[in-house]
């Protein structure tokens, strides 16, 4: 059942990375690295039981406060004044040419 | 109690994969930002609690049953934060909701109202 | 990995490369835990995917978030690139394969690493014993490199700091409180314990995943998650510029230091057998001696570097609010 679980978030993520490089907003990609960094933490929990070595856990609680510190800068910075006149919602540069 | 501990244990990471699982689909699939947000939502706290719970009841240690209560605390406390506050910077900015706007409305009527 | 290591130098938009390479750092750190390289992994997690981030983002709100475009076509560079990479690839095809016994990697200092390490520092975590006791000369490097590039950092972007009016920064901070109120509650319930749990992180390093290193880049996140929530000038209020820098420099003292005592009582520098009577407490003691120069230097040092980009830019700011009063 633990393979199962790994295995699972492991296909999350990498849904995640997709909708995180085609993502057409901002918002999408940082909403994508959040659910990345989530799932992160899920299966560095999950690998340490698959691995038995559950100290692992450690490195699991680093890597929720950075995510969290991480997303909270990065909208904390899209918030400024720069961005606010850049346009933020459609980018046409970003398409694959 | 063995097998007790197993099958539960079993059942919580079988519903915690299936709803990460279902996220992320969601997060592929679904039309707009707020959408995407909700389904992103549901993994990071219910599917994520439930994993946890699932690591929880097979786990040995106190120690380690203690991390993962402080995981757990964590990512309760911090995905519904993230979610508000991402939420409220997109609206900030300018990002609406994707509804129908009037002609689409006007097509749904009109093909509503031709084949009754 | 690869996929997203493609997109990223496909993007124009720089914004969206910090976020795709927030998640390379989270990707890497992922292959790290696969191969049972947990302090790597936790360097990785705190470095690539925490604090470059947050600095770069810093960056990119000063600069602007378009990547100009390209003209020149670099074929030569590309071909360059292409032979070097192909000649690295060719070089791997002798080396022995991952995991193999008989590498000469695990024949020539590995095996004392591992056998004697136990009895001859009596700290559990190998990496901890390698990194602070055998190679400690390396890392005593690697802090005078960060203490560099903080100093570095100080000559080129130092502002001059305006006494603001106490009236200024109560109305920015009226107009943030009404803003990110959830968040600020959130994030005061969580800074303590992310400190307390940089301690755990810096004092735990001898038995398990951590050290200086990670423990200061945590304590330097905390801070760095303080100061964008409360505002810069709040920040400085409670850690002040010059004690910071004074931390910094105190830090790598502590590290050298503790070499020269070595080398005062008779043994070899960065020897710490002769610290203590005993030869294994003298070995935790300059252990911990250590790690504690190694975080105190790298938080104060990320801090600096955080302070003075987000000086500048809001200094930048100031400067374009004072401009737009002007024609008004």
């Amino acid at each position: 059942m633990l393979f199962a679980a790994t295995l699972a978030i492991f296909i999350t993520m990498l849904l995640a990375i997709i909708r995180g490089i085609v993502g057409p907003t901002l918002y999408d990609r940082i909403l994508a690295v959040n659910m990345f960094g989530t799932k992160t933490v899920l299966l560095i929990a999950l690998l340490g039981f698959v691995m038995g070595r559950p100290e692992f856990l450690d490195i699991a609680i680093v890597y929720a406060l950075i995510n969290f510190i991480s997303v909270i800068g990065v909208l904390r910075y899209s918030d400024t004044h720069q961005f606010k006149h850049s346009p933020t919602l459609e980018d046409p540069v970003e398409k694959e040419d | 109690m063995d097998i007790i501990i197993t099958i539960s244990s079993g059942f919580f990471l079988l519903v915690g994969s299936f709803l990460c699982f279902s996220g992320g689909i969601g997060l592929l699939r679904f039309p707009d930002f707020y959408t995407r947000m909700h389904a992103a939502g549901v993994t990071d706290t219910l599917g994520a609690g439930m994993i946890l719970i699932g690591l929880m009841i097979i786990s040995t240690d106190l120690l380690v049953f203690s991390k993962l209560v402080l995981v757990l605390l964590l990512t309760l406390l911090i995905g519904p934060t993230t979610s508000h506050v991402l939420a409220k910077a997109a609206y900030h900015n300018g990002l609406m909701p994707k509804t129908l706007n009037n002609h689409e409305k006007n097509n749904a009527k009109e093909t509503s109202s031709s084949n009754p | 990995m690869v996929i997203v290591a493609f997109a990223i130098i496909r993007m124009k938009d720089l914004f969206a490369v910090v976020m795709l390479l927030g998640i390379y750092g989270l990707i890497s750190a992922s292959f790290f835990i696969v191969m049972d390289a947990v302090d790597v992994a936790f360097t990785e997690a705190a470095v690539g995917a925490g604090i470059s981030t947050l600095l770069m983002l810093v960056v990119i709100a000063m600069t602007g978030r378009k990547e100009k475009a390209n003209r020149h076509k670099p074929f030569s560079a590309l071909f360059i690139v292409l032979v070097t990479g192909g000649l690295l690839i060719y070089g791997t095809l002798d080396m022995p394969h991952i995991g193999a016994v008989d590498a000469p990697i695990h024949k020539h200092v590995a095996p004392r690493y591992i056998n004697d390490s136990m009895a001859e520092i009596g700290v559990p975590n190998i990496v901890t014993s390698v990194l602070a006791s055998y190679r400690a000369f390396d890392t005593f490097g690697e802090v005078v490199v960060i203490f560099t590039a903080g100093i570095g950092v100080l000559t080129l972007l130092s502002v001059a700091r305006r006494k603001e009016s106490e009236e200024e920064i109560s109305s920015i901070n009226d107009s943030m409180h009404e803003q990110h109120l959830v968040i600020r509650i959130v994030a005061k319930m969580l800074i303590p314990f992310i400190f307390l749990f940089a301690l755990y992180v810096q004092f735990h390093g001898d038995f398990g995943p951590g050290g200086g290193f990670q423990a200061g880049v945590i304590f330097a996140a905390a801070t760095i998650l303080y100061a964008m929530l409360f505002g810069l000038s709040t920040a400085r209020k409670v850690i002040n510029q010059t004690f910071i820098q004074l931390i910094a420099a105190i830090g790598v003292l502590l590290y050298g230091s503790v070499g020269i005592v070595s080398l005062m009582s008779g043994g070899n520098f960065f020897d710490y057998n002769v610290l203590a009577s005993d030869p294994i407490a003298g070995q935790h003691l300059g252990i911990l001696l250590i790690e504690w120069g190694v975080g105190c230097t790298v938080a104060s040092v990320m801090i600096i570097i955080f302070f003075n980009f987000a000086g500048r830019q809001e200094l930048h700011q100031q400067k374009e609010r004072v401009q737009n009063q002007e024609p008004s």
